[in-house]
């Protein structure tokens, strides 16, 4: 495992989360000692170890290729921050 | 007639069949303890009278949850109600429809009443981060009640709540239930669907109940377990009755004692109030078999790594575009999103998706997301041997007695040492209970212990018969103690 070197502004961009200053310094130490807390796991050997990703081994749910009903249209938009013609409106995405 | 807010659903029901009192005179009664109690216990972010009481005047009481009212999380859908997951991300939001839970809980009579608080998105151990209010531990108002279903487990302590559903990530069921003095059960992963219960960490979460019994809770899974087309990872298995085993003892019942949960660090009269309780056990006939589970000590480290990088990829969903909060004015859509996150998540929430990102990010994947995978394996391995010796383990479910509101909140590893006993459970996908086992005497108040069972995958029945012999034998004194808690 390599030693922690987050940067959490730069992490936060990724996240697209605008960080304040205070909170940028303060997440820097918190989140750095979580990862020295995380170092512990060196101490083990698992290169033979198979990963495990979910605790049930459910693989491939399929059904039927059918359209079904989902929610109205109205029933959809109703939480919107910004809709108008019965569309969700967005922020302008293409100059 | 005693305060049938002081019943529990079981007793709930012999009076409705009895005629001592209607689906309609219960909802009254509990309305006006809330009214009472909790602008003291803050459980309840909102509720909807109106529509209980509706949903009481037509309520069938010889379904098998007929008329009784059951307070829900705020991460739980509930057709046309609120559901902002404590965060100011989702003020305002209305769910579009129901959760399978409450559809489930709908078609057997019971009436989904009120909105429970929480930490923001589930992430937090003493609901100190939710958005909106504190909720305090009614056995001690200025200590935190757990979390992240703190306002559930509080509620059922506080009697203004004969039970809740919760969801449980890393504890989040158990460990409140242990803090307040009352019984939470997390299934068993796959067990019960998480179709409306929005997603913190995928293949973590699960939706149980707490109540102020085993059998309670026996009853609420009876309803609410089941595969459903719409979560994929919900199982296909037989019908069961949960309540089978209840009414049993210990005879025969090989119980695991794990060292690894009788840590250095660990509240001496916790374990003290454990291993009592393990006697008792004993006295019950149960054969006690000391095991290992020798990667615990790891759990904490990995689950903070898993957890936080699903809960990076599920809060990705927070967008400001189809639902939740919007920046005003933004300048582009890069800006559009970095502010609406920002203004929207709590520390926490914030803490964590940098986290989950970080650990997710190229260069850094194999080194902790792929390893604690790995490690994850080694614990459910740990499991699966010691439930070749024994039928269920048993062990704290918190190393600590309820702390002080403000106590921790700016240490967020030490809150995460707060989960310590009950985040392995999630990684293994089994399932387990937090019983009331004593009470410590501290600052002139009396604080609940929690005694857990945990049982391995889809062995609720047993794990339920046995929780519910312990709790005969005189944690139920916990339970239904009357002279606490109370308004003060």
């Amino acid at each position: 495992m390599s030693s922690p070197n987050l940067d959490v502004r730069d992490v936060a961009r990724l996240a697209r989360i605008e960080l304040t200053d205070d909170e940028a310094a303060t997440f820097q130490s918190q989140l750095g000692r979580v990862l020295e807390y995380v170092e512990q796991l060196n101490a083990l050997d698992v290169s033979s170890v198979e990963p495990t990703a979910h605790a049930n081994p459910v693989f491939n749910v399929l059904r039927a290729d059918e359209a079904r009903p989902g929610l109205e249209r109205s029933a959809a938009l109703a939480n919107a921050p910004h809709a108008a013609n019965n569309l969700v409106v967005v922020t302008k995405v293409i100059e | 007639m005693s305060n049938p807010t002081d019943l529990t659903i079981s007793g709930l029901q012999d009076g409705y069949r009895s005629g001592a009192f209607t689906p309609v005179d219960v909802l009254r009664a509990l309305d006006e303890r809330i009214t009472a109690v909790d602008p003291v216990v803050g459980a309840y972010l909102s509720r909807d009278f109106e529509s209980a009481i509706a949903a009481a005047e037509k309520a069938d009481i010889n379904l098998p949850l007929g008329g009784v009212p059951i307070g829900i999380k705020d991460a739980i859908n509930v057709l046309g109600e609120s559901c902002t997951c404590a965060s100011r991300m989702l003020e305002g939001f209305r769910s579009p429809y129901d959760a399978t839970v409450i559809s489930r809980l709908r078609a057997a009579g019971a009436i989904p009443f009120g909105r429970m608080n929480m930490d923001e998105f589930a992430m937090g151990s003493s609901t100190e981060n939710s958005a909106w209010q504190k909720t305090r531990n009614p056995w001690d108002p200025s200590r935190i009640p757990g979390g992240s279903s703190g306002g559930s487990a509080a509620a059922v302590a506080a009697r203004e709540a004969f039970a809740t559903l919760g969801s449980d990530t890393g504890g989040s069921i158990r460990q409140p239930a242990s803090l307040c003095g009352v019984v939470g059960l997390k299934p068993s992963y796959g067990r019960v669907s998480r179709y409306g219960l929005v997603a913190f960490a995928s293949s973590l979460d699960q939706i149980g109940p707490i109540a102020r019994s085993t059998r309670d809770c026996a009853s609420i899974l009876n309803v609410i377990a089941g595969k459903d087309a719409h979560d994929s990872t919900s199982l296909d298995l037989p019908a069961e009755d949960f309540t089978a085993r209840l009414g049993g003892d210990l005879k025969g019942v090989k119980l695991g004692i794990p060292k690894e949960y009788f840590v250095d660090g660990m509240d001496q009269r916790v374990r003290e109030s454990v291993q009592n309780a393990i006697r008792k056990c004993e006295q019950l006939g149960a054969e006690l078999v000391d095991i290992s589970l020798p990667h615990t000590s790891y759990a904490v480290g990995v689950y903070y790594i898993i957890a936080t990088a699903e809960a990076s990829a599920n809060l990705a969903r927070f967008d400001g575009v189809r639902y939740g909060h919007r920046a005003k004015n933004p300048k582009d859509l890069l800006d559009h999103y970095m502010r609406s996150r920002e203004e929207g998540f709590g520390s926490e929430v914030k803490r964590r998706i940098i986290l989950g990102t970080y650990v997710l990010s190229s260069g850094y994947y194999d080194a902790y997301y792929l390893k604690a995978q790995k490690v994850r394996t080694l614990i459910r391995r740990d499991f699966t041997e010691a439930f070749e010796k024994v039928d269920a383990i048993v062990c704290p479910t918190s190393p600590d007695l309820a702390f002080k509101l403000g106590e921790r909140v700016d240490d967020p590893l030490r809150m995460y040492l707060a989960d310590i006993f009950t985040i392995a459970t999630n990684l293994a996908g089994i399932c387990g209970i937090s019983v009331p086992c004593g009470l410590v005497e501290e600052d002139g108040k009396s604080l609940p212990v929690g005694l857990q069972f945990l049982g391995k995958a889809l062995d609720e029945t047993r794990l339920l018969g046995i929780a519910d012999a312990f709790e005969r034998t005189g944690s139920g004194n916990i339970l239904t103690r009357s002279d606490l808690p109370r308004p003060a």
